[in-house]
C-alpha cells in the first residue's frame, strides 16, 4: 500500500515559519509553530490564524440529492446562510459533520472534514438517481481554506476588503476580496471566537496568508497550529468527528439534536427514530476534572469501580485553568453535577458533569 | 545556553547531573521540544528508592502523555514543587527551573552519555 501525504499550498510558509509538522487526516499540517499554549491564548485575546486547506469542499448541486444525505432540512437555508449538519449512514451513524453552504446559483456547498473528503464524495454520490450524473463535485484539491479567529478578526480582515463585514451575520457568508484576493467570506469557526474562514484558489492562497500575517502584526497575531485548533474547540465543546462522534455513534447520543429535522426524510432517520423510542443506552457528556489528572481519548469512565464508559476527548483547558473532555456515559450519569472517576494509569481520578460548550466568549455578537 | 560540562544524558532523554553522592535530574532540550508544552507531572513521592532505569514518573504535553525513567539510582529526597503550577518551566528551563527531581545516595549507571554522545544519539534517531 502506497501511503500518500498531501500538501496544502501553504505548506512552504509553514516550513519557514517553523512549524513542526504532523500528518492527520493524509494530510501534513502544522502541529504548532512555537507553543499551542501561546498560539491558545492568542486566538482568545487576540487573533489567530489558521491553515485549514486540508479540509474538504464538495459541490452538491443537486437538491434533492443533498436535502437526502443530511440530516436538516435545507429547504429552509436560504442562499448566502449555512448550517452544521451531519451525513448519516442507514444506522444513523454520523459519517461526518459538515458546514452546508447555500450557493446563490442554486445548490450547495458542503465543507467536510479532511480525511473524509473523498469518502463523503463517494457516499454522497452513490445515492445519485443515476450515476452518471453530474449532482456532485469534489472540489477540495482547488480551493485554499484560512481561518481568521479571535477578538481582534473580524477588524482585521474588514481593513483588507472593501466588502461591509458588519452584515455578515454568524453563519453567514458573501463573496468578496480580502487583499486583493477573490473570496467566499464565512463568518464560521471551530474555536468559540468570533472571526472568518476564507476561501480561495489554491493560487492566490500564499498572498492572502501573508497579507493577513502583515497587517495582522499590529493586532498581535500568530499563526496558529492543530494543536491550538484541538485545544481551542475542545473548550467550545465543539466535536472532532473520528474523536467524539463516528459512524458507531449517532447524532442524539453526541448530544447533537438539535442538527436533526425529523419531519423530513434523509438517510439514517428512521434508525434514529428508532433510537429514540427505544431510548438511549449512553450519551456524551462534558465533565471537569476535579484534580490534576489529564483525561485523553480513550480512558475508561468508572463508576462505583465499574467500566460504565470512554472520554472521547481531554485536555487541559488553558482558558479556564483546569483540565476538561466529553465521554459517552449512561444516561443516569449525564446530570449535571455527576461525579465519576476517570480511570488514568490505574486510579480513578474524580470528575464532574458539567454543561456544553465549557466555554463561552464574553460578548458573544 | 546552560553549562552542561558534568551533564550526563540517558537515551530515554532524561538528564542528571551528581554531585557527590547526590543527583540532580531533568529531561533534555530535546524531550521537551519533541514533547511540546509540558501541562503536567506525576512524580514520586520524596522517600522513594529509584532502580537506574526504572519507571521515575509520568509527563504529560497537550499531546500526549509519556513515562519518565531515572538515569541512576537512588532515594528522592525532593521533588521539585514548582512545576505544580508551572510546568511549563520544563520547556522553558529545562536544565534549570524546570529540573525535575534530587536524588541521594546515587548508585552511578556507566551506561549514560555526555552531551557530546547525547548530541549524536539524537542526530542519529
Amino acid at each position: 500500500m502506497v501511503v500518500t501525504v498531501e500538501r496544502t499550498p501553504l505548506y512552504e510558509e509553514h516550513v519557514r515559519l517553523g512549524a513542526q509538522m504532523t500528518n492527520f487526516g493524509g494530510w501534513v499540517m502544522p502541529l504548532q509553530y512555537s507553543s499551542i499554549r501561546e498560539e491558545h491564548r492568542a486566538v482568545r485575546e487576540a487573533v489567530g490564524l489558521f491553515d485549514l486547506s486540508h479540509m474538504g469542499e464538495l459541490r452538491v448541486k443537486d437538491e434533492n440529492l443533498a436535502q437526502r444525505v443530511v440530516t436538516r432540512d435545507l429547504t429552509r437555508l436560504r442562499p448566502g446562510r449555512i448550517q452544521y449538519a451531519m451525513l448519516c449512514n442507514d444506522a444513523g451513524g454520523i459519517i461526518d459533520d459538515v458546514l452546508v453552504y447555500a450557493v446563490a446559483d442554486g445548490g450547495y456547498l458542503m465543507v467536510v472534514n479532511a480525511g473524509n473528503q473523498d469518502a463523503d464524495f463517494d457516499w454522497i454520490r452513490g445515492h445519485l438517481p443515476s450515476p452518471t450524473g453530474g449532482g456532485v463535485l469534489n472540489v477540495g484539491r482547488d480551493w485554499a481554506l484560512i481561518g481568521v479567529q479571535g477578538p481582534r478578526a473580524v477588524g482585521l480582515v474588514q481593513r483588507l476588503t472593501p466588502s461591509e463585514l458588519g452584515g455578515v451575520k454568524y453563519y453567514a457568508f458573501i463573496e468578496g476580496k480580502v487583499a486583493d484576493v477573490a473570496c467566499v467570506i464565512s463568518r464560521t469557526g471551530y474555536t468559540g471566537e468570533d472571526g472568518f474562514e476564507l476561501f480561495c484558489s489554491h493560487d492566490d492562497a500564499v498572498q492572502l496568508w501573508r497579507a493577513l500575517l502583515e497587517e495582522g502584526h499590529a493586532d498581535g497575531i500568530r499563526p496558529a497550529g492543530l494543536g491550538a485548533r484541538d485545544t481551542l474547540r475542545l473548550e467550545a465543546g465543539m466535536r472532532l468527528h473520528g474523536n467524539d462522534v463516528d459512524a458507531g455513534t449517532n447524532p442524539l447520543e453526541a448530544g447533537l439534536d438539535w442538527t436533526l429535522n425529523l419531519d423530513k426524510d434523509f438517510i439514517g432517520r428512521d434508525a434514529i427514530v428508532q433510537a429514540r423510542d427505544h431510548g438511549l443506552s449512553r450519551v456524551l457528556v462534558g465533565f471537569k476534572m476535579l484534580d490534576r489528572s489529564i483525561p485523553r481519548h480513550g480512558y475508561v469512565v468508572v463508576d462505583n469501580g465499574q467500566p460504565v464508559g470512554t472520554v472521547t476527548s481531554g485536555n487541559v483547558a488553558f482558558t479556564l485553568g483546569y483540565n476538561i473532555g466529553m465521554a459517552y456515559v449512561p444516561p443516569t450519569l449525564a446530570a449535571l453535577g455527576t461525579r465519576f472517576g476517570v480511570d488514568v494509569r490505574g486510579t480513578a481520578a474524580p470528575a464532574e458533569v458539567v454543561a456544553l460548550p465549557f466555554y463561552k466568549r464574553p460578548h458573544p455578537k | 545556553m546552560a553549562d552542561l560540562s558534568g551533564t550526563r544524558f540517558a537515551e530515554t532523554h532524561e538528564w542528571v547531573k551528581t554531585e557527590g553522592d547526590s543527583a540532580t535530574v531533568g529531561i533534555s532540550q530535546y524531550a521537551q521540544s519533541q514533547l511540546g508544552d509540558v501541562i503536567y507531572l506525576e512524580l514520586p513521592a520524596v522517600g522513594q528508592q529509584l532502580e537506574a532505569g526504572g519507571r521515575l514518573g509520568v509527563i504529560e504535553s497537550v499531546k500526549a502523555a509519556s513515562d519518565l525513567y531515572s538515569p541512576v539510582g537512588g532515594e528522592v529526597s525532593e521533588v521539585n514543587q514548582d512545576l505544580k503550577d508551572h510546568p511549563e518551566y520544563v520547556n522553558e528551563d529545562p536544565y534549570g527551573k524546570g529540573w525535575v527531581i534530587k536524588l541521594r545516595g546515587v548508585k552511578d549507571n556507566p551506561k549514560l552519555l555526555d552531551q557530546k554522545a547525547y548530541d549524536a544519539f539524537v542526530q542519529a534517531s
